[in-house]
């Protein structure tokens, strides 16, 4: 689970061009549609290998060669098919303007169908590192260029007339003589036609689809409750399933009587059952977080609840146990201490760990000296708890497991990945399983961890019969999966002049080390030194919105904007000397960051927040900005206090994904990251005694609503033709450290500690 | 086990179900309806909202045994076409992000413009804060329920 977001990252994205040339094996395929009209397949990926010399990205190494359609069918409807799953990010309409920018066709005339997972034709179908539109820019902008040329080639053939002297418009085909036609009527020749080699992309400014906003492909079924959720899911038969798990971490199941339980009403069976056998390889992704749970099936999820309630359970300790990875490098084990954790302990066992020698990840200069000769040393700590996801929406997956195949759907980021384990724990090849892809009600990374399908597929096996697995909202918050808990110490040496001469970073976390030892302020500070270590826990995590990158950012923008303030500098004035500074003579090599474009969103935020300015003079201002997934992003947030406490009233933000595809869509994903990091840094923390977690619904796991989001966030794009880069994860950390540096604004308090507020809501019912 | 007969969107239905089953699970399970939304399963999000009489309730909360002769109206009964005012400001401001929520948000919204046709930004707070939306869309939700007030 190392480096997660690194490993998902495409690292250098090249300019657009106007042009795209094909030299690699064709990925392309065309074929004529039953009843007249033409389906092009292609690879949405064949094109990123060749293009982006992807090193980091295993997966995209694995993936195949053929993969999604675009059908045009005789009345002239164009059919895209989206194969990423979709959950909250826009894929449904953003993918899809990228094939339409290209085939030239008329908005109106595009349907937008989900794809069912297939391995083999669409590669693993990742949803997450805010991927979808970096990497499908060039295959999908070749497949619907392609079918363009296809199309004018087929009425140029028709007509007898040179193909440069046909142009598109709209979905139309036009000579100069005045013979015009729909693509629909052209579809059926263009499918018999060879694929181009040369493929013409337009230029950005030619641009009529992409950057022009374009509502939601699904908003009218959103909005009128249609069945689009895996929880939704439902086939004749279908039982329904809940699992009981320990109910603490480090725990196991020791017996348990379902007498009374399996007499209620509706009840099918109870059982206990094991998510993988002893000694299973489990990749990347396979979370084990309780090995053995309680199934609880019946007709309905009230009948069942309510029989679930009346199980006799004995759990004890679980004592270290030993799990078996297969990684890319090959196996390893790793041991899972079974110590039960307590969030007091844990502080301190992180404060301890903190003081101990760490893995050093980088080091430029003589950071030892610098510190030794330094006039002044400012150095402070930051902490930050677990997290839990909290998607509205809780795991859920049905599952069909029959003797020679088996039937899964549900909402999962990461299908592909599922699938291999899938088909180890059923004892099927792949190619008999089938994994339906629904909407998913938020993802946040949490369902990029498919466990909740494999107890789905056990149970399932278990009782030869369709079923659903809910998760009820306690069992979400309570199972684990969390962002980890980290900490981190800041030091800053500043000379007699108040110069900064040494750097310092050194965090960890339980269970994972949060450091990003390339990113800035790595590459402007001639003594630099950063240091990791990890604390082994029980308590199972994943990616969590923006891996790490939403801790550093709390932490590492908190101290920048304190040492601004010891030096007596303006903040962003502050950030902008250092990235001068690692723009013309950048020290070290390996800095994951263009320092030009953090300059120019620091310096569109400055200019639109009206940064300095004497009108703002009296405004309690926070600001801060950070790099991940390839973009940049800054905050500048405006707090008040309200009713005694602090509130953010107004938001600034600035962000560089290069092309923005879907405008108001983007806006829309940058203001709820937004409010996503205003409630986690002030409310989120998912807490521990003796191992079980302390929250367990939104009772006692405060959410940010209504009445606390921003009246008003404002949210701009530097406008450039680079290729896009991330979006649904890098404005959510610079939040939090924006909302620390205007706490500190507007009540004189610097805040080292998440969540920044701790008192629980009122009962809102 | 006892059975019900229940006014849902203009249409009575029958089931035969404990007495202590909560209305979304009957709505979910029961009538294949499945628009309403499971979150919390105890007031705490408001993804369940459906009206009772005109009123929004939380429908995990609200047991069967308890609706009598209410009428109760869901997402799915607002339109039959989304052309509910609420529903048409939704897609004009293109609300919704993962959408999971908007089901409850879109009947909270209703009932709200139903009791008080043109609230301020307060009262919208103070009415809609029983909604969660995880994915942050609520500035969108309050600008989507001015511009349905003003219709
Ligand atoms: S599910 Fe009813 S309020 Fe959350
Ligand atoms: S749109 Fe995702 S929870 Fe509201």
């Amino acid at each position: 689970m190392k480096n997660i977001d690194n490993k998902m990252q495409l690292k250098k994205t090249p300019p657009s061009g106007a042009g795209g040339l094909v030299s690699r094996r064709s990925f392309l395929r065309s074929s004529a549609l039953a009843g007249g009209g033409m389906m092009l397949s292609f690879s949405w990926f064949s094109e990123v290998k060749a293009a982006e010399k992807v090193t980091e990205l295993n997966i995209i190494e694995q993936w195949s060669e053929l993969a999604a359609y675009i059908k045009i069918t005789p009345d002239n409807i164009i059919k895209i098919l989206v194969p990423n799953p979709e959950f909250g990010q826009n894929v449904m309409t953003s993918l899809p303007m990228m094939v339409a920018e290209e085939l030239d066709c008329d908005w109106k005339n595009v349907v937008v169908e989900m794809g069912t997972h297939d391995n083999v034709k669409y590669g693993p179908q990742f949803t997450g590192g805010s991927n979808s539109v970096r990497m499908y820019w060039k295959p999908l902008r070749n497949a619907g260029a392609a079918a363009r040329q296809m199309l004018i080639e087929a009425a140029a053939q028709t007509w007898g007339v040179s193909a440069s002297e046909i142009t598109t418009k709209a979905g139309t085909l036009s000579h100069s003589s005045g013979k015009t036609a729909k693509y629909g009527e052209m579809a059926a020749k263009a499918a018999t036609l060879t694929i181009p080699k040369d493929i013409k992309l337009k230029a950005p400014k030619d641009f009529s689809i992409v950057r022009n906003s374009k509502k939601n492909t699904e908003g009218v079924k959103v909005v009128s409750g249609k069945p689009l959720f895996g929880i939704d899911y439902k086939v004749d038969g279908m039982l329904i399933a809940m699992i009981q798990h320990p109910p603490a971490f480090g725990m196991k199941l020791k017996s348990f009587d379902a007498t009374a339980a399996k007499k209620m009403p509706g009840i099918k069976d109870i059982f206990s059952f094991k998510l993988y056998d002893d000694g299973f390889e489990q990749a990347g992704f396979d979370t084990r977080t309780f090995n053995e749970m309680i199934a609880v099936v019946g007709n309905s999820t009230w009948e069942v609840m309510n029989a679930r309630k009346k199980i006799n359970a004995q759990w004890e300790a679980a004592g270290d146990v030993k799990d078996t990875m297969m990684g890319r490098g090959g196996k390893t084990e790793k041991v899972v201490p079974g110590r039960l954790e307590t969030t007091s302990q844990q502080m301190e066992m992180m404060a301890e760990y903190a003081k101990k020698p760490a893995q050093q990840l980088r080091k430029d200069g003589d950071p030892e000296a610098a510190f030794k000769n330094a006039a002044q040393v400012i150095e402070r700590t930051y902490n930050a708890p677990f997290l839990a996801h909290n998607t509205m929406e809780p795991m859920n997956f049905f599952a069909h497991v029959q003797e020679d195949k088996a039937v899964v759907a549900g909402p999962l980021q990461a299908p592909g990945w599922v699938e291999p384990t899938l088909a180890k724990l059923l004892n099927l090849t792949p190619d008999k399983i089938e994994i339906q892809m629904t909407r998913m009600g938020g993802g946040f990374g949490r369902r990029a961890y498919g466990s909740y399908v494999y107890e789905a597929a056990r149970i399932s096996q278990k009782l030869k019969a369709p079923v659903k697995l809910i998760y009820t909202r306690e069992d979400d918050m309570t199972y684990g999966i969390y962002r980890p808990m980290y900490t981190a110490t800041y030091r800053a040496a500043l000379d007699a002049n108040k110069n900064l001469i040494g750097f310092h970073v050194k965090g960890g976390g339980i269970p994972e080390n949060p450091v990003h030892a390339n990113r800035f302020p790595a590459g402007a500070v001639d003594n630099y030194l950063a240091e990791g270590w990890e604390i082994p826990s029980n308590i199972t995590i994943g990616a969590f919105r923006a891996p790490r990158s939403n801790f550093n950012a709390a932490a590492e923008q908190s101290f920048l904007d304190e040492v601004a303030e010891a030096m007596g500098k303006d903040p962003i004035d502050f950030r902008l000397d250092l990235l001068k500074r690692a723009k013309e003579n950048p020290v070290g090599k390996n800095n994951d960051y263009d320092a030009s474009r953090y300059i120019g969103v620091l310096e569109l935020l400055k200019e639109k927040s009206g940064w300095g300015k004497p009108e703002n003079a009296g405004k309690k201002r926070g600001v801060a900005a950070y790099f991940c997934h390839a973009s940049y992003a800054g905050h500048v947030v405006d707090m008040v206090m309200r009713d005694g406490q602090p509130y953010v009233e107004s938001v600034t933000s600035v962000v560089d994904c290069g092309v923005v595809v879907n405008p108001d869509a983007a806006r829309n994903m940058v203001q709820g990251a937004v409010v996503d990091g205003i409630g986690q840094s002030f409310y989120g923390a998912l807490t521990h005694k003796d191992g079980a977690a302390e929250q367990s619904n939104f009772h006692n796991y405060r959410m940010i609503r209504h009445n606390e989001a921003p009246k008003k966030i404002d949210v701009h794009f530097v406008e450039n033709d680079i290729d896009p880069t991330g979006l649904g994860e890098p404005p959510f950390p610079p939040v939090f450290g924006a909302v620390a540096n205007a706490l500190f604004k507007t009540t004189g308090q610097r805040y080292y500690n998440q969540p920044f507020t701790t008192e629980q809501p009122k009962n809102r019912s | 086990m006892a059975k019900y007969s229940l006014k849902i969107n203009g249409k009575t239905q029958q089931v035969d179900v404990d007495p202590s089953t909560p209305m979304l699970w009957v709505l979910r399970d029961h009538l294949n309806m499945p628009g309403t939304k499971f979150g919390c399963g105890m007031a705490m999000c408001g993804a369940c909202t459906v009206h009772l009489d005109g009123n929004a309730i939380r429908s995990c909360s609200l047991p069967v045994s308890a609706v009598g002769k209410g009428a109760i109206t869901t997402i799915e009964g607002l339109s039959a076409d989304a052309s509910h005012p609420v529903q048409k400001a939704w897609l004009e401001h293109d609300v919704a992000q993962c959408g999971y929520c908007q089901s409850g948000q879109i009947m909270s919204a209703s009932a709200l413009l139903k009791s008080n046709p043109n609230p301020t930004d307060e009262e919208i707070d103070a009415y809609m804060s029983g909604n969660i939306c995880r994915c942050g869309t609520y500035l969108r939700i309050k600008e989507a329920i001015k511009a349905a007030a003003k219709k």
